[in-house]
């Protein structure tokens, strides 16, 4: 076992952890965070789509001993006092969703392809959102959401 | 899925990595973790202790000595993407490789020590006559990108070596990556990266390269002979993509793509990469 200490959300949390712990097994089942989902499992569908020091990453190809020390956040800390954040808000209003598995991951994934190209276009918001796949429908409406959000300066 | 067990140390310098390396018998160096972890949980690994060396800082980074880009072997593929003074078949590359979440993780040394046929870093860096630094216990060595790459997954880095830095030259020549890719994962089934200089309307010297295809990165000889000395003209360009099937003996087939159809790729994806590089040679 390996002792690890990292904020998230915000909140310290120190854990002993078996080396082959993924972070996102940390992230649910430790911490009882399970808005973060596991789809694929294989770094490709971005369900389990994170921020860790400030970037978005796939907690299914991360190991809970490399978040030694991370400031990570999950879609259960993007909200700020109660207050949607405008991506969460731009997913509701545009309907960015349909069984909304996907969603967490878009939203984490999307937060970070605005905040990092403010100007973002339709083209930029469709190649940055490549690492997220949606299997219900297709991706207009949430283009549509991240779009919005983009507008609203989140 | 749970990788299988192993011990897991940090190493927060070289030195401290190879003092891990000689105590431990069959550890791998953890970088990014973006092709291990994969491997692990694919039990195509399975090694007993994991090395993490993710935050040593001297393996970090990209500087510049004249006409020479060196980048240390930690620096992200978001990082070399963003870089404004790489060969633009480089910064293109490295942006295309998987998505913004494993370009912010994934690493250039472990891309290229994992050495992955479908990976499209080996294919760039071979075109641009690229040098791999090494260090092991015995001294420091480097090995041109011709050489590195020697076969599926193998490279000429040793076991008790580590990948420390690339050196890449920036000389002005027009360079460019076209990839066909694979629409899930986003890997190469054919990637083909292109080196060109002209002066006075020709082709004085081209190198032009291809993975995804093979099981290791490959120069197409006969293509880059074709070339030199003519004026870079879509027929031209055309007559010498036409020639790569006889630079490549051992094309795979897979179930992204039968080696029929990479091989009818090639030549288009050749024909792209040396137009554009061809532009950019102004």
């Amino acid at each position: 076992m390996q002792s690890i200490t990292l904020t998230v959300n915000g909140k310290s949390y120190t854990r002993d952890v078996e080396p082959r712990m993924l972070l996102v097994d940390f992230i649910r089942n430790a911490l009882g965070l399970t808005g973060t989902n596991i789809a694929c499992d294989t770094s490709q569908c971005g369900a389990c789509t994170i921020h860790m020091d400030g970037m978005a990453v796939k907690s299914c190809t991360v190991l809970a001993v490399q978040a030694d020390g991370a400031d990570i956040t999950t879609i259960e800390g993007l909200a700020t006092n109660g207050h949607l954040h405008p991506m969460q808000q731009a997913f509701w209003d545009q309907h960015g969703l349909q069984c909304g598995y996907c969603t967490p991951g878009m939203i984490m994934a999307a937060a970070k392809l605005v905040e990092n190209n403010p100007g973002i276009t339709e083209a930029e918001i469709r190649h940055g959102l490549e690492g997220n796949l949606c299997r219900c429908t297709g991706y207009q409406n949430i283009v549509k959401a991240v779009a919005q959000a983009a507008a609203a300066g989140s | 899925m749970y990788p299988p067990k192993f011990d897991y140390y940090r190493a927060n310098s070289i030195d401290e990595a190879f003092a891990l390396m000689g105590q431990l018998g069959d550890a791998k160096l953890l970088a990014g973790g973006h092709s291990l972890i994969p491997a692990l949980k694919l039990r195509l690994a399975a090694p007993s202790a994991l090395i993490d060396i993710g935050r040593i800082g001297e393996l970090k980074g990209i500087s510049r000595n004249g006409s020479t880009a060196t980048i240390g072997a930690l620096t992200t593929h978001a990082t070399v993407a963003a870089a404004s003074d790489l060969p633009a078949a480089l910064t293109e590359a490295a942006g295309w490789i998987g998505d913004p979440q494993v370009r912010n993780r994934g690493t250039v040394g472990g891309n290229i020590a994992h050495a992955d046929p479908a990976s499209d870093l080996p294919t760039v860096l071979t075109a641009l006559g690229a040098t791999m630094n090494m260090r092991g216990l015995n001294g420091a060595r480097s090995v041109s990108a011709d050489d590195f790459f020697i076969d599926l997954f193998m490279t000429a880095l040793g076991e008790d070596e580590i990948l420390t830095s690339v050196d890449v030259p920036v000389d002005g020549a027009g360079t460019a990556y076209a990839k066909l890719f694979n629409p899930a994962s986003r890997y190469a089934i054919v990637g083909v990266a292109a080196k060109v200089s002209v002066s006075g309307g020709q082709c004085t010297s081209a190198r032009v390269a291809l993975g995804g295809l093979t099981p290791s990165a490959v120069r197409a000889p006969s293509v880059e002979a074709a070339l030199v000395g003519k004026a870079l003209t879509a027929d031209n360009i055309a007559a010498a993509a036409a020639q790569v099937g006889g630079d490549l003996d051992d094309v795979m087939g897979d179930i992204h793509a039968s080696e029929e159809y990479r091989r009818a790729m090639a030549p288009i994806y050749v024909q792209r990469a040396v137009s554009k590089a061809a532009e950019r040679a102004g």
